[in-house]
C-alpha cells in the first residue's frame, strides 16, 4: 500500500500549492503539520529525518524524500493519474508551465515573501514594528512583478501558462494570496489578478478555501485589530 | 530546423546553456547569438520581441521562443537525443535534478549575483560607492549557501544531483564562478566544493574554459584593481 506524507504548514505558500494539488486530485495522502511558528523546522529531529535544509514543503513517498515545491509538483504529476492539463505531456505546453515555475522564484515569490516577512513575521519575532521603508520598497517591486503577471503571463490567456489551469497556477495563486497577511490584498489593487484568482479558486473549491482558511482567518483578525 | 541561443557570457545561466549546447553539438545544431548586456542591447526595443523580460538566455527553436534556463534545459533534453545522464528518465533521479535546479534560484544564484552586482554593477550604474552593508549581507548568505553545498548537497556524492553529471551541475558551477569576479573566493575553506568544480570542469572541457574566458578576464582585472588600491 503506497503512502504519501506531506510536511506542510498553511502559512507556507509552496506548501499550500502541494496540498491543493493532492486534495484537488484526490491523491491519498497524510498532511503532517510542521509548526513553523514555533520554529519546528529547526529541530534536530526534523533536520535529521525530514529536511536538513529545514524548510517545508517536503514529501515522503514510500521512503523517497523530496523537497522544493516545483520538483514535488512535477514528480506528483507524473507519478499519480491526474488530468494532463496540470503538467501537459505536449512538449511546448509543458515548457510554458516550466517557464512560469522557474520565473516565479525570483519575482512573485521573492518580493511577496519579503513584504510579508517584514510586515507580519518581523513584528512577531523581534517584538519591534516593521521597517516601513523596507516594506514599501519590497511592495514597489512586488507591484512591478504583479504588473508583469497581468501584462505578460496573463496576456491573451486565462491561466499563467495557457488555456487551462496547471501546477504553475497553484504556485501563482498561493503566492498572491499571501500578502493579505501583510496588509496588501492584491485583489483590491489589481483587477485582472482579482479575476484570475477567482478563476483559479472557483475551479478548485472547496479545497482552495480550505487550504487558505488559516491565512484568511489571521488576515481578518489583523484587519479587526487595526 | 534552426535553434538559436541568445546569450551573454557574463550571465551565469547563459554560460550553462552555452556549455550544454556546445557539448551536445552533434545532437543539437544551433546558432549562437550574442547579446551585449554591457552595451544595453537587452534594453533595446528589438530585443523586446525576443524576450519581454529583457533577459538572457533565450532560445528560439523554429519560432518557439523560450526563456528561463531551467525550462530551456528541460525542453532541450526531451526534444533532442542527448545522452541520458544529462536528465535521467528515472522519475526519482529526475526529481533530484529538479530539486537542485529549484533550490538554487533563491540561494546560490541570488547571493552570488547580488554580491557581484553590489560590488561591480551598482557603483558603475549609479556612480555611488559600494554599499558595504549589502555586500556584507550577501557575503554572509553566500557563506551559508556554500556550507550547505559542502555538507549537504555534495555529501557522499560526486555531482550535485547524484552519481553523474546532469543539467543541475551546469547551473551550479556557473553560479559558483560568478562572485569570483568581485573578489569572493568560493573555493577557500570549501575542499568538497573545490574538488566538485574541478570535476565538472574536466567533464565539460574545452567548453568550460571557453564559456568562462570573459569571467577569467574580469577576475584578473578585479584582482589587479584591488591590488592597485592597496
Amino acid at each position: 500500500m503506497s503512502s504519501l506524507k506531506l510536511f506542510i504548514h498553511p502559512l507556507s505558500q509552496p506548501a499550500r500549492a502541494v496540498m491543493l494539488f493532492c486534495r484537488a486530485n484526490s491523491i491519498p495522502h497524510e498532511e503532517v503539520l510542521v509548526d513553523l511558528v514555533k520554529g519546528a523546522q529547526h529541530n534536530e529531529e526534523y533536520a535529521k529525518t525530514v529536511n536538513p535544509l529545514k524548510k517545508v514543503p517536503v514529501i515522503n513517498h514510500d521512503g523517497f524524500f523530496l523537497k522544493e515545491s516545483v520538483a514535488i509538483l512535477r514528480y506528483l504529476a507524473r507519478t499519480f493519474p491526474v488530468p494532463d492539463n496540470w503538467f501537459p505531456k505536449d512538449s511546448i505546453s509543458q515548457a510554458k508551465v516550466d517557464e512560469y515555475l522557474e520565473w516565479q522564484h525570483l519575482n512573485v515569490r521573492t518580493f511577496g515573501t519579503l513584504y510579508f516577512a517584514e510586515k507580519y513575521i518581523v513584528p512577531r519575532t523581534t517584538k519591534q514594528p516593521p521597517n516601513e521603508k523596507r516594506a514599501a520598497n519590497f511592495l514597489k517591486n512586488y507591484i512591478t512583478v504583479l504588473n508583469q503577471v497581468e501584462t505578460i503571463w496573463l496576456k491573451d490567456r486565462p491561466f499563467v501558462a495557457g488555456q487551462d489551469v496547471s501546477i504553475a497556477d497553484l504556485l501563482a495563486a498561493s503566492e498572491m494570496e499571501q500578502t493579505v497577511l501583510g496588509g496588501y490584498d492584491v485583489k483590491e489593487h489589481h483587477p485582472k489578478i482579482k479575476d484570475y484568482l477567482e478563476r483559479v479558486r472557483s475551479g478548485l473549491q472547496p479545497h482552495y478555501d480550505d487550504v487558505h482558511s488559516t491565512l484568511n482567518k489571521l488576515a481578518l483578525k489583523m484587519k479587526a485589530t487595526k | 530546423m534552426v535553434l538559436r541561443l541568445y546569450f551573454d557570457k557574463m550571465s551565469q545561466p547563459s554560460r550553462a546553456l552555452l556549455m550544454f549546447l556546445r557539448a551536445n553539438q552533434a545532437a543539437i545544431p544551433f546558432e549562437e547569438v550574442p547579446v551585449a548586456l554591457r552595451k544595453g542591447e537587452h534594453m533595446q526595443d528589438e530585443y523586446l520581441k525576443i524576450n519581454p523580460f529583457r533577459k538572457v538566455p533565450v532560445i528560439d527553436h523554429d519560432g518557439f521562443k523560450l526563456t528561463e534556463s531551467v525550462a530551456i534545459l528541460r525542453y532541450l533534453c526531451r526534444t533532442f537525443p542527448v545522452p541520458e545522464h544529462w536528465y535521467p528518465k528515472d522519475s526519482k533521479q529526475m526529481a533530484k535534478v529538479d530539486e537542485f535546479m529549484s533550490w538554487q534560484h533563491t540561494t546560490l544564484r541570488t547571493h552570488g549575483s547580488m554580491f557581484f552586482q553590489a560590488i561591480i554593477i551598482r557603483p558603475r550604474m549609479t556612480g555611488q560607492p559600494v554599499n558595504e552593508k549589502i555586500v556584507e549581507f550577501h557575503g554572509n548568505q553566500l557563506k551559508n549557501v556554500l556550507d550547505q553545498l559542502e555538507n549537504i548537497w555534495l555529501k557522499d556524492q560526486q555531482y550535485i544531483a547524484g552519481k553523474d553529471l546532469t543539467i543541475a551541475d551546469l547551473l551550479a558551477v556557473t553560479e559558483l564562478e560568478q562572485p569570483g569576479m568581485a573578489g569572493y573566493n568560493v573555493r577557500k575553506g570549501y575542499p568538497v566544493v573545490t574538488q566538485y568544480m574541478e570535476r565538472v570542469r574536466q567533464r565539460l572541457q574545452p567548453h568550460y574554459d571557453d564559456a568562462h574566458d570573459v569571467v577569467r578576464k574580469v577576475e584578473k582585472m578585479f584582482a589587479q584593481q584591488s591590488q592597485g588600491k592597496l
